[in-house]
C-alpha cells in the first residue's frame, strides 16, 4: 500500500531523514519506534505534505500513486490520514462543521457526491458514541478548550468519521490516561484493523501496544530505519532502552 | 432649456451605447436614461423634475447643493483616495422602463436575469437548499419584501399589499416623498443633519432613489424587508436614500445587499441612511456589502462614502447594526446610534474584508446621551493582500447620563505579510457612572491551522474561508439566515488568491 523508497528530507537546510526506506501492506498495523530527534515526526509531515518539509531524494508511492506529487488535501482524499501530536484548534468553527467540510471536500476530490447534514450527522454520532464523546462536544469549536486526552480522542473520532485506508499517528498516546489509551487503542483496532487499510503508529512508548498489536516494529534513528522486528521488539527496546540497542 | 438637454442627452446616449458594448464584468444590456454629464444646480433640478419631486424638496437640494459647494472633503480617514473628478461623472441613470410598477411581472426581464445572475432571492418563494442545520429537519418558509434599486432608480418592490394591510408603508423614497410629505419631512435630514459631511451633503443635493420605511405603532413587521442596490452604468454615481421609522413598540428587520459589476474606472457612491427607533421600538438593520473591489492591481472598484446613523429616541428602543463588508476599493463607513432615550441600546457588529489593494475604514460611534443606555460593538476586520483595513470608533458618554455600558471588541485577522490592520478606538466619558470595556485582539492564521485544515481535505482557500468563518462567526451570527450563508460564501471568495 505504502512504499517508501530512500527517503531524504529536509526542515529548513538541515538533514533529518536520510535514506529512510519502509514498506507498509494493506491489512497490517506498523509501529515506529525511536529516540527524540530521530525525525519520527518529520516522517508524518512530509508523507501527509506538511509545507516546510523539503523532500530532496527517495521516493513515495500510495496504492501506486506518487504520493510526493500531490497536494496535502490531495493526499487525504487519496486517503491517508495524520493524527496529530498536537491537534490545532480553530475557533469559532465547529467540529461539526469542519469535519462535514473536511469530508465533504475529499468527496469532491474522489467524485463522489456530498454527504447531506442528517447523513453527516448520523456517522457523527456513531464515530463520537463509540469513542465515548458527546455530541455536545462536537458541536463546540473544533479542540478549543479541550484537555489533551479530549483532543487526542477527537483526533480518534475525525479518523472514525473520515474514514482513511492509511492512518499515520503521531504519538496519539501521550497524555492519555489508563482509560482513555484503553479507548483510543479500542477505536484504532475498530476503525482502522481491516485488511484493506494499513496504520503507521509513531510512538515512544510500549503501552499502546498493549492495545494495538503491531505486525512489524522499526526503529528510526539518525533519519532512517536502524532495525526492525515483531512485536517483541518494542517490548525489548522498553527494557534495554534505543542506547543499549545502538551500541 | 430643452435643446441644451438634447445636446448633452447625446453624449449620454454615447455613453450608454458603450455600456452595451462593455464586454467585462456584469453589466447588462438594459436601456438607461442619464442625466446631463457632470454636477451643477441643473443636475440636481434635473434629478428632482425627472421625479416629479415636490417644491420643498427641490428646495431643500438645492440649499444642500450650495452648501456641499463651500465644503472640503474630509481627510481624517486612513484611506488613500485620489482626488474625484466630481464633474467627470453621470449622477442620475434610470433603466427606461415603465414610469411605474405594480409587480415583478413587468419588471424588464434583463434586470431580473442580473438579479438571478447575483442569486438574489428576488423570487418571493426562494428557499436556500444546503443549509446547515439539517439535524433539526428543514427551514422554515421565509419570507422577504423586497426593495429593488438599479442604478438610481427604485425597480419593484413586492409583498406590498400584504404589508399594507399589516400598516407598513414600504416604499421607494421617491414614492414615499409624494405619498407621505408629512412623515417624509418629519424626519428626512434630522438624523444625518444636511451638514453633517461632504458626501451626506452631497447625497441630500443629488440623492436619485432608496427605501422608505413605517412600521405604525406596535406592529411587528410580518416579513424581512430587503434593498438591492446595484450600479450597472459606467460612469454613475449611486446616491440612495434611506429613511426607517420604527413607531412605538414596533420591530422591523431590513436587510441591505450592495453589487456592482466591474468597470476600470471608479464609480462613486455615496448613500445616506437614517433611522428612528420611539420607545420600545426596534430596528435590525443588516448589511452585505459587495460592490466591486477593483481588479488585483487595485484598478476600478467603488468608493463607498456611506453615512449610517440611528436615533434611539424613544426609551428601551434598539437598534442593531449588522454589516458584512466585502467589497468597493474604497470604504468609508461608521454606522452609528445617537442613544437619546432612557435605557436605549445600540448594536455594531461588523465584518470588514479587504484584499488586494482595497482600502477600509470602519466602524462606529455610540454617543449615549440616556440614561442607562448600553452599546455593544463588536468588529472584525480581516486584511488579506497589499490592503488596508481600519476600525474606527468613537463611544462617547454624556455629562447626563448615568449608569451607561459599552462593551467593544475589535479584533484583526491579518494573511500574509503585506496587509496592514489598525484599531483607533476613541472614547469620551464624562459621566463616572459610565462602564467601559475595550478589548483588542490582532491575530495571523497560523501554519498550524492551515496544514491541520488541509490534511482533513480542504484545499488552500476552502481552509482559509473556513478559518475566516469561525473567526467572524459572532458577527455572522447575527444575520439573517438568508443573508449569513451569502456573507459566507462571499467571505470566501473575497478572500480568493490570497494564499499560496
Amino acid at each position: 500500500m505504502l512504499e517508501i523508497n530512500n527517503l531524504h528530507a529536509n526542515v529548513g537546510d538541515k538533514p533529518i531523514l536520510k535514506g529512510l526506506t519502509l514498506s507498509l501492506g494493506a491489512g497490517e498495523i506498523h509501529a515506529i519506534m525511536g529516540p527524540n530527534g530521530a525525525g519520527k515526526s518529520t516522517l508524518g509531515y512530509v508523507l501527509s505534505g506538511r509545507p516546510g518539509y523539503e523532500v530532496t531524494e527517495g521516493s513515495v508511492t500510495f496504492n501506486g500513486q506518487d504520493l510526493l506529487a500531490l497536494e496535502p488535501h490531495e493526499r487525504a482524499a487519496a486517503g491517508l490520514f495524520l493524527g496529530f501530536q498536537y491537534p490545532v484548534e480553530i475557533p469559532g468553527v465547529s467540529n461539526v462543521q469542519f469535519l462535514r467540510e473536511a469530508l465533504n471536500a475529499q468527496r469532491k476530490v474522489r467524485g463522489e457526491a456530498p454527504l447531506s447534514g442528517a447523513e453527516f450527522l448520523k456517522v457523527a454520532r456513531e464515530q463520537a458514541g463509540a469513542l465515548g464523546m458527546d455530541m455536545d462536544m462536537l458541536k463546540r469549536p473544533v479542540n478549543v478548550g479541550f484537555s489533551g486526552g479530549e483532543k487526542k480522542r477527537n483526533e480518534m473520532v475525525q479518523m472514525g468519521i473520515i474514514d482513511p485506508a492509511l492512518a499515520i499517528l503521531d504519538e496519539t498516546d501521550s497524555g492519555l490516561d489508563i482509560d482513555a489509551l484503553r479507548t483510543v487503542g479500542d477505536g484504532i483496532n475498530r476503525i482502522m484493523r481491516r485488511p484493506d487499510k494499513a496504520v503507521l503508529l509513531i510512538t515512544h512508548y510500549q503501552r499502546l501496544l498493549d492495545y494495538v498489536k503491531p505486525d512489524f516494529v522499526h526503529v528510526l534513528d539518525g533519519g532512517r530505519i536502524t532495525r526492525t522486528g515483531g512485536a517483541e521488539l518494542a517490548l525489548e527496546l522498553e527494557r534495554d532502552g534505543y542506547k543499549e540497542l545502538a551500541a | 432649456m430643452s435643446d441644451d438637454i438634447d445636446i448633452k442627452d447625446k453624449a449620454a446616449w454615447d455613453a450608454a451605447e458603450k455600456v452595451a458594448d462593455y464586454e467585462h464584468g456584469w453589466s447588462s444590456d438594459i436601456e438607461t436614461d442619464f442625466a446631463p454629464k457632470g454636477l451643477n444646480e441643473d443636475t440636481v433640478r434635473f434629478i428632482s423634475a425627472k421625479k416629479n419631486e415636490p417644491e420643498w424638496m427641490l428646495q431643500w437640494r438645492l440649499k444642500a447643493f450650495a452648501m456641499w459647494k463651500t465644503m472640503e472633503a474630509p481627510d481624517w480617514a486612513k484611506l488613500n483616495v485620489p482626488p474625484i473628478d466630481y464633474q467627470d461623472a453621470y449622477y442620475y441613470a434610470a433603466p427606461k422602463a415603465k414610469p411605474k410598477l405594480n409587480s415583478l411581472d413587468e419588471v424588464d426581464p434583463e434586470i431580473l436575469r442580473v438579479y438571478e445572475k447575483l442569486g438574489i432571492p428576488i423570487a418571493e418563494q426562494k428557499l436556500l437548499a444546503g443549509v446547515e442545520g439539517g439535524e433539526d429537519g428543514g427551514l422554515p418558509q421565509r419570507r422577504v419584501a423586497v426593495d429593488a434599486v438599479f442604478d438610481s432608480v427604485s425597480v419593484a418592490t413586492t409583498f406590498r399589499a400584504e404589508l399594507e394591510r399589516a400598516g407598513v408603508i414600504f416604499r421607494s423614497i421617491s414614492e414615499a416623498i409624494k405619498e407621505y410629505p408629512d412623515l417624509v419631512r418629519k424626519y428626512l435630514g434630522k438624523i444625518v443633519p444636511m451638514r453633517d459631511n461632504y458626501f451626506a451633503t452631497l447625497n441630500c443635493a443629488v440623492f436619485s432613489d432608496g427605501t422608505f420605511v413605517y412600521i405604525p405603532e406596535g406592529v411587528r413587521c410580518p416579513m424581512e424587508l430587503s434593498t438591492y442596490f446595484r450600479i450597472n452604468a459606467e460612469n454613475t454615481g449611486q446616491f440612495e436614500r434611506t429613511l426607517i421609522i420604527a413607531d412605538k413598540g414596533s420591530y422591523v428587520s431590513y436587510l441591505e445587499g450592495c453589487t456592482a459589476p466591474m468597470r476600470d474606472e471608479n464609480q462613486l457612491h455615496a448613500a445616506v441612511v437614517e433611522l428612528v427607533t420611539l420607545d420600545d421600538a426596534e430596528i435590525k438593520y443588516s448589511t452585505v456589502q459587495n460592490w466591486y473591489p477593483g481588479d488585483a492591481e487595485g484598478k476600478g472598484g467603488i468608493y463607498n462614502f456611506v453615512t449610517k446613523r440611528a436615533l434611539c429616541q424613544g426609551r428601551n428602543s434598539k437598534v442593531s447594526w449588522t454589516q458584512v463588508e466585502t467589497g468597493s476599493a474604497v470604504t468609508w463607513k461608521y454606522p452609528s446610534c445617537v442613544l437619546n432615550g432612557e435605557n436605549s441600546v445600540g448594536e455594531f457588529y461588523s465584518v470588514a474584508v479587504t484584499n488586494n489593494y482595497q482600502q477600509a475604514d470602519t466602524g462606529t460611534k455610540m454617543i449615549h446621551n440616556g440614561k442607562g443606555s448600553r452599546s455593544t460593538i463588536v468588529s472584525k476586520g480581516i486584511s488579506a493582500g497589499h490592503s488596508n483595513n481600519t476600525y474606527r470608533g468613537l463611544v462617547r458618554v454624556a455629562p447626563n447620563a448615568e449608569g451607561v455600558r459599552n462593551f467593544t471588541q475589535c479584533d484583526s485577522l491579518l494573511l500574509g505579510s503585506l496587509s496592514g490592520a489598525h484599531t483607533v478606538p476613541y472614547i469620551e466619558v464624562r459621566n463616572p457612572s459610565a462602564q467601559i470595556e475595550h478589548e483588542a485582539t490582532t491575530s495571523k492564521i497560523s501554519d498550524d491551522q492551515m496544514f491541520y485544515a488541509m490534511q482533513r481535505g480542504l484545499n488552500a482557500e476552502e481552509a482559509v474561508a473556513l478559518i475566516v468563518n469561525g473567526f467572524a462567526k459572532e458577527v455572522l451570527q447575527q444575520l439573517p439566515m438568508e443573508f449569513a450563508v451569502e456573507a459566507q460564501k462571499l467571505l470566501g471568495i473575497s478572500l480568493e488568491g490570497s494564499v499560496g
